[in-house]
């Protein structure tokens, strides 16, 4: 059970703060906000708070969603887990309501920001995080933000906070908007997201490989009908069920997928699963992952990135990256930054089958010792590539 | 309409532009308040908006109360919402005026509207003020018997807002039995849920001064209770199944058919997307099989891929909290995660704290097979730019190296790291060399000739200074220029701030000294009219003991300066197999992040529901201080000792030099030989402290001497009459501590416990399962092997008349020293023979 619950600011203001058992002294928001800015651990400044702390005998938990500090407070030795868990769903509940999540977008609408808060948790314990159920509590309607007006969110903030979560660009209205023409869409949005791990060796060969996907719904469809998602029908869970010939496949996305693992929402029954590799849902109202996967299983990775550094004396280097794009010339990435600790490099975007360079000269002001290769790097790439996943993972129809 | 962003712009709540606001704000109230004009409601949304905002950024808006609630009839509903929010967030520290909304919330309780009900019922419940709960009986009565599941789901946690508000009350208004009933009965899981948190928020805290409280807290474990639960899980909530699994957690079993039964059903909730709700099935599943090694281990085996899909699925903080607990599982058993170790790669854009875990899981899962890869991976950390990322991973790489028995490769990448010539790397791989070298003097050889090359310049940080020092002393034979580097560092005496490094200093050129004296005399000189000078007391005294020692006899003084010195075999671990074994019965909570038992960041009233271990933590915290505070210790000078050499030695004599003064004896050089023996001393006081807690070891004697009466002229005993326990006796932490302080020992005994017996004592659950079996409950227990220490009770089953025992099990003889205290003496014999029974069968299937 939590004991206070509050949205900051990256500066640290009050946007909405409730305190549901009165446990915890007022001065908490601040008390918090200054152990997140300074933290220090082992003496050293500058090292990032962890999720969760103690101070003085309460317990603090965040999470950092769109730019903003959800908070939870308590003094019982809870699930830490429950707490984080519950703290990023409230995010999710309220973005479905709003539209879009920011920190103008809370501030217009923080009464019904209350509202919602008034109803997921009663006295610590959570009541219903789903955004369905609220429905028939919420009677402010949302101000709406204009989603043009936020700042580019390019995916790559996304990943550079290890998320998957896509922004929804296309999807930014409420659940509870009205349409101008006062009728409602009948829409559902079902997106896979893959974020893939991929290490090279220097000579170009895969370290270590590994998709973590998650199919990712949203849905504004009225009535609540069923739904069925079918799901490639050569798909084995578990690493146990390998096939015994050789599992290479094109990316194109035929032949078996293994996944190692997954888990589902609670809303997904597994009944004909087994058969025919179908889940059922009656999809509710917002956004939620439908499942979640991971995969370790040989793919082809989309990039292919080389690196070259050649040390011409002691003042001078030459970096060498070459990026090739592996899936078809039809489809494009773009959002794309290599990154390397010591250039920065950004290109628009990469069409299938290209290869692209960066050569870079380095020269340096202080004599080198010889470990230029040893001290940089690795070299790492953010991308974003529409209608393609690696996995091969398919929703055939839904 | 005024955006409340205006407001919320003022950056300070202590800023004072609040005020006039706030007045302005109190007037258009006051206006609208009598008003029906069309339209009136959205100019008073606006104004409660406002007033909201301020209350929001902490400006004190209480002093428009009066004006709220006079604004507040109306049918409007969202007017309402905002009216009880503010409400209830100034009722408590304004009681008189709280008093005014009483009777529109009381109304409104009455509402046809079911949502009107449940608003108002839980706004009345939030007031917080003692003096209005008379008027909270009532409408909760009926909220408990509404038609509505929302009103009663209100109605549910208001009766727990009414008994923090006043217990008194709540209870004598009935209140939990009808939740319990409620309980058992509604057809609403989420009400059903809520009756659950709030009994059991009721009962543990009740528990302290009622027995029946107690009986009752125990009863929500009960077989038709838990099954109950079970049987419906999946139309809780996650949030709800959460809590029942937590409940499951702590259900003890009858057979292990019924622990299989468990696990099937739950089987599925491990493939849940929510992390908390598979968390708290590995805990129902870990805890269930605690007793059966080979399960224990399948379940290992069957939890680590929804952990691992759990890790790498959602937000950075959700995966840190479940990476927290898979380091957990992999701290306790290495070896069935050593195939899985490339899932603990960092990757370069993952916080310093799950990269922190990660690395700590990568050095325990090393092994012969995978150290290669695993080295190389650290080796490409410790290049990274990000600087305490490199620190920890040349750590983890010298960790390996102290783990495993080919070294070989290791010590050569650590060389390597010497020759980067950062001086954050150089300090860290220093101190690592040392500890290498401690374990592995065999590569004294290699090392030497890197560490020899390093200019004691560069090396500014203490303890990679101290670990160099140390070095030049201790190789100081193989390594040429080590009287003149530390002669060059004595002459920088005043500069060096460390009191740490002035320390080894003067150790590292006494060693130089015996090794190479001509051409260290003159440092050692310098080094001891230094230290004498010193304002630091303990280098003071380490150079004056020095001194003497040297003045009394040199072969002496080199004996207990410089002995020879065995290998390092084990790095004492920090933290005792007791602290570990409780943050594990704690699985899924924060005691596995902090990685702490709940006792030493939460106050008691907090530590939440059916927290066995802590009632255990209480007692064993009392009795056993001595007990778990001095092994820490030991180990802490052990690893000194072994260090320095001689710092263990320094510190005895320390102590008696400044008791004795100058009179002290020879006897005292026989160091290298007294050390041990002192501590062999200390373990044994150790050891007899630990039977008795800080009980003096006199009472102790005489506490024996009774028993030992006792048990030799045993009472004639006339046919001792039959004795049941009662199965489900409760007693609860405070009467039994209580008790056993009053009643005197009646019995004194040592039992044998059964060979199988000691080797299912891996744990303590065990026996405390086994026992239960025979209806004799534990309280508290503790200890580290050998020696373990029970604290059980036991009720007769007619009567309330209990049993206690303390029950000392030393595993390397098998035996187990009993005590009982009865309130009904007479039956104490019987009761013992019973426990005997009981005990000796102890893992005998």
């Amino acid at each position: 059970m939590i004991s206070q619950f509050f949205v900051l600011s990256q500066r640290g203001d009050n946007i909405v703060f409730r305190d549901y058992r009165g446990e915890v002294q007022k001065g908490s928001t601040e008390t918090f906000f200054r152990k997140v800015k300074f933290w220090k651990e082992d003496g050293q400044e500058e090292a990032q708070a962890p999720p969760v702390f103690n101070v003085d005998g309460v317990n603090y938990f965040h999470v950092k969603v769109a730019g903003l500090l959800f908070v939870a407070t308590t003094r019982v030795n809870v699930s830490p887990s429950l707490v984080l868990e519950l703290l990023q769903r409230i995010a999710r509940v309220i973005k479905d309501y709003l539209g879009v999540l920011s920190e103008d977008s809370l501030r217009k609408n923080f009464v019904l920001v209350y509202e919602l808060l008034d109803e997921v948790i009663d006295f610590g314990y959570v009541q219903t995080t789903s955004t369905e159920v609220l429905k028939s509590y919420i009677f402010n309607e949302p101000i709406a933000v204009d989603a043009a007006r936020l700042p580019p969110l390019g995916p790559a903030a996304i990943f550079m906070q290890g998320s998957k979560r896509m922004p929804g660009t296309a999807v930014t209205k409420s659940v509870i908007a009205n349409e101008p023409a006062g009728r409602k869409r009948e829409e559902i949005f079902v997106d896979i997201i893959e974020k893939i791990s991929v290490t090279f060796s220097s000579s170009g060969y895969i370290l270590t490989s590994e998709i973590d996907g998650t199919i990712q719904m949203k849905s504004y469809l009225s009535g609540n009908p069923e739904i069925r998602v079918a799901l490639n029908e050569e798909l084995n869970i578990g690493r146990g069920g390998r096939s015994l010939y050789g599992n290479y496949r094109s990316s194109a996305g035929s032949g078996a997928v293994v996944l190692d693992d997954c888990n589902f929402h609670e809303s997904v029954r597994l009944d004909s699963f087994d058969m025919d590799r179908t889940l059922t849902l009656v999809p509710p109202d917002g956004e939620f992952p439908v499942m979640n996967y991971r995969m370790t299983q040989e793919f082809r990775p989309p990039f292919r990135v080389t690196a070259l550094i050649e040390e011409a004396g002691n003042l001078k280097a030459e970096v060498i990256i070459k990026v090739r794009a592996e899936f078809s010339s039809s489809i494009t990435a773009n959002t794309i930054v290599v990154q390397m600790p010591l250039p920065k490099y950004t290109t628009r975007e990469i069409v299938g089958g290209s290869e692209n360079t960066l050569r870079a000269k380095l020269s340096f002001s202080q004599e080198s010792h010889g470990n230029i290769t040893k001290e940089s790097g690795p070299v790492s790439m953010t991308f974003t590539i529409p209608m393609y996943n690696a996995s091969g993972l398919q929703v055939i129809k839904s | 309409m005024a955006p409340p962003g205006q407001a919320q712009r003022s950056p300070s709540p202590s800023q004072p532009s609040g005020k006039g606001e706030v007045s302005d704000l109190k007037a258009q109230l006051r206006q609208l308040a009598g008003s029906r004009a069309p339209g009136v409601d959205d100019s008073k949304r606006d104004l409660f908006k406002k007033v909201i905002s301020y209350m929001t950024v902490g400006i004190d808006v209480s002093s428009v109360f009066g004006e709220m609630v006079m604004c507040s009839a109306t049918s409007d509903i969202v007017l309402k919402k905002m009216c009880y929010l503010y409400v209830g967030n100034y009722a408590k520290g304004n009681p008189d005026l709280a008093l005014l909304t009483i009777n529109f919330l009381q109304r409104d309780c009455k509402d046809e509207d079911p949502m009107i009900r449940g608003l108002a019922l839980r706004s009345l419940c939030s007031l917080r003020v003692a003096n209005l709960v008379e008027y909270l009986v009532g409408p909760l009565g009926s909220g408990l018997r509404d038609g509505n599941s929302y009103v009663r789901t209100v109605a549910v946690i208001g009766i727990l807002k009414l008994y923090h508000i006043s217990a008194v009350t709540c209870i004598d208004a009935d209140f939990p039995a009808m939740l319990k009933r409620l309980m058992l009965n509604d057809p609403d899981t989420q009400v059903i849920a809520n009756c659950l948190a709030a009994l059991q928020e009721i009962w543990t805290l009740e528990a302290s001064n009622s027995e029946e409280a107690s009986r009752e807290r125990e009863a929500l474990l009960s077989k038709p209770l838990i099954y109950y639960f079970l049987n419906r899980i999946k139309e809780f909530s996650e949030w709800a199944q959460s809590l029942v699994l937590e409940l499951v957690a702590k259900y003890v079993p009858s057979d292990n058919n019924e622990i299989f039964d468990i696990m099937n059903l739950l089987e599925d909730r491990l493939q849940h997307a929510n992390g908390a709700v598979v968390l708290a099935t590995i805990k129902v599943f870990l805890q269930l099989t605690l007793s059966m090694n080979d399960v224990h281990q399948q379940v290992y085996e069957r939890i680590k891929a929804p952990l691992l899909t759990l890790v790498s699925s959602g937000s950075p903080e959700q995966s840190y909290a479940v990476l927290s607990h898979l380091h957990l599982l992999v701290m306790r058993a290495p070896i069935l995660f050593s195939s899985d170790y490339k899932h603990f790669y960092c990757q370069y854009n993952e916080p310093f704290y799950v990269k922190k875990l990660k690395l700590e899981m990568l050095t325990a899962v090393a092994n012969e097979s995978n150290t290669y890869e695993i080295v190389t991976e650290l080796c490409e950390y410790a290049a990274n730019v990000d600087i305490p990322m490199a620190r920890e991973s040349i750590r983890a790489v010298g960790k390996i190296a102290l783990q495993q028995y080919d070294v070989n490769a290791i010590v050569d990448r650590l060389l390597q790291f010497l020759e980067m010539e950062k001086d954050y790397v150089t300090a860290e791989t220093l101190v690592l060399v040392k500890d290498l070298l401690r374990k592995y003097p065999q590569w004294s050889q290699d090392c030497i000739a890197v560490v020899g090359n390093i200019s004691s310049k560069n090396v500014q940080e203490p303890k990679a200074k101290a670990a160099l020092i140390w070095m030049l002393g201790e190789y100081s034979q193989d390594m040429h220029d080590a009287p003149y580097i530390l002669e060059s560092l004595i002459e920088n005496w005043e500069d060096e701030h460390s009191s740490e490094v002035r320390l080894h200093l003067l150790t590292a050129v006494m060693k130089c000294f015996f090794k190479r004296p001509p051409e260290t005399q003159k440092a050692l000189g310098d080094a001891l009219a230094a230290g004498l000078a010193d304002f630091h007391q303990d280098v003071h005294d380490r150079a004056l003991f020095y001194y003497r020692l040297l003045q009394y006899n040199v072969t002496v003084a080199e004996r207990v300066v410089n002995p020879p010195k065995q290998a390092v075999s084990v790095f004492a671990d920090t933290q005792s197999s007791e602290i570990k074994d409780r943050i594990f019965d704690e699985f899924n909570s924060l005691s596995v992040v902090y990685q702490k038992p709940s006792y030493m960041f939460t106050d008691k009233e907090h530590r939440g529901p059916f927290e066995f271990s802590d009632e255990l933590g209480n007692l064993s915290i009392g009795a056993d201080a001595a007990d778990t505070v001095v092994p820490a210790h030991q180990v802490d000078a052990n690893d000194k000792d072994l260090l320095l050499s001689t710092s263990e030695t320094e510190k005895e004599d320390g102590r008696a030099l400044s008791s004795n003064g100058s009179a002290y004896s020879a006897p005292l050089y026989d160091a290298p030989a007294s050390v041990p023996a002192s501590q062999i001393q200390s373990d044994l006081v150790n050891l007899t402290s630990g039977l008795s807690g800080h009980v003096p070891a006199a009472s102790l004697a005489i506490d024996d001497l009774l028993g030992l009466g006792l048990s030799v002229t045993p009472a004639p005993a006339p046919s001792p009459p039959s004795l049941s326990l009662n199965p489900k006796a409760v007693l609860d932490p405070g009467t039994f501590q209580q008790k056993w302080r009053q009643l005197p020992i009646s019995l004194t005994q040592e039992f044998s416990v059964s060979p199988q017996g000691i080797a299912a004592l891996i744990t303590p659950q065990a026996l405390l399962r086994h026992m239960q079996g025979h209806s004799i409950q534990c309280i508290a227990s503790g200890g580290q092997s050998p020696n373990f220490k029970f604290f059980f009770f036991a009720q007769k089953a007619e009567e309330s008349s209990n049993f206690l025992v303390e029950c000392i099990v030393n595993t390397s003889s098998a035996k187990a020293q009993v005590k009982i205290k009865a309130d009904d003496q007479s039956m104490s014999q019987t009761f013992s023979t019973l426990f005997q029974s009981a005990l000796s069968k102890f893992g005998v299937q």
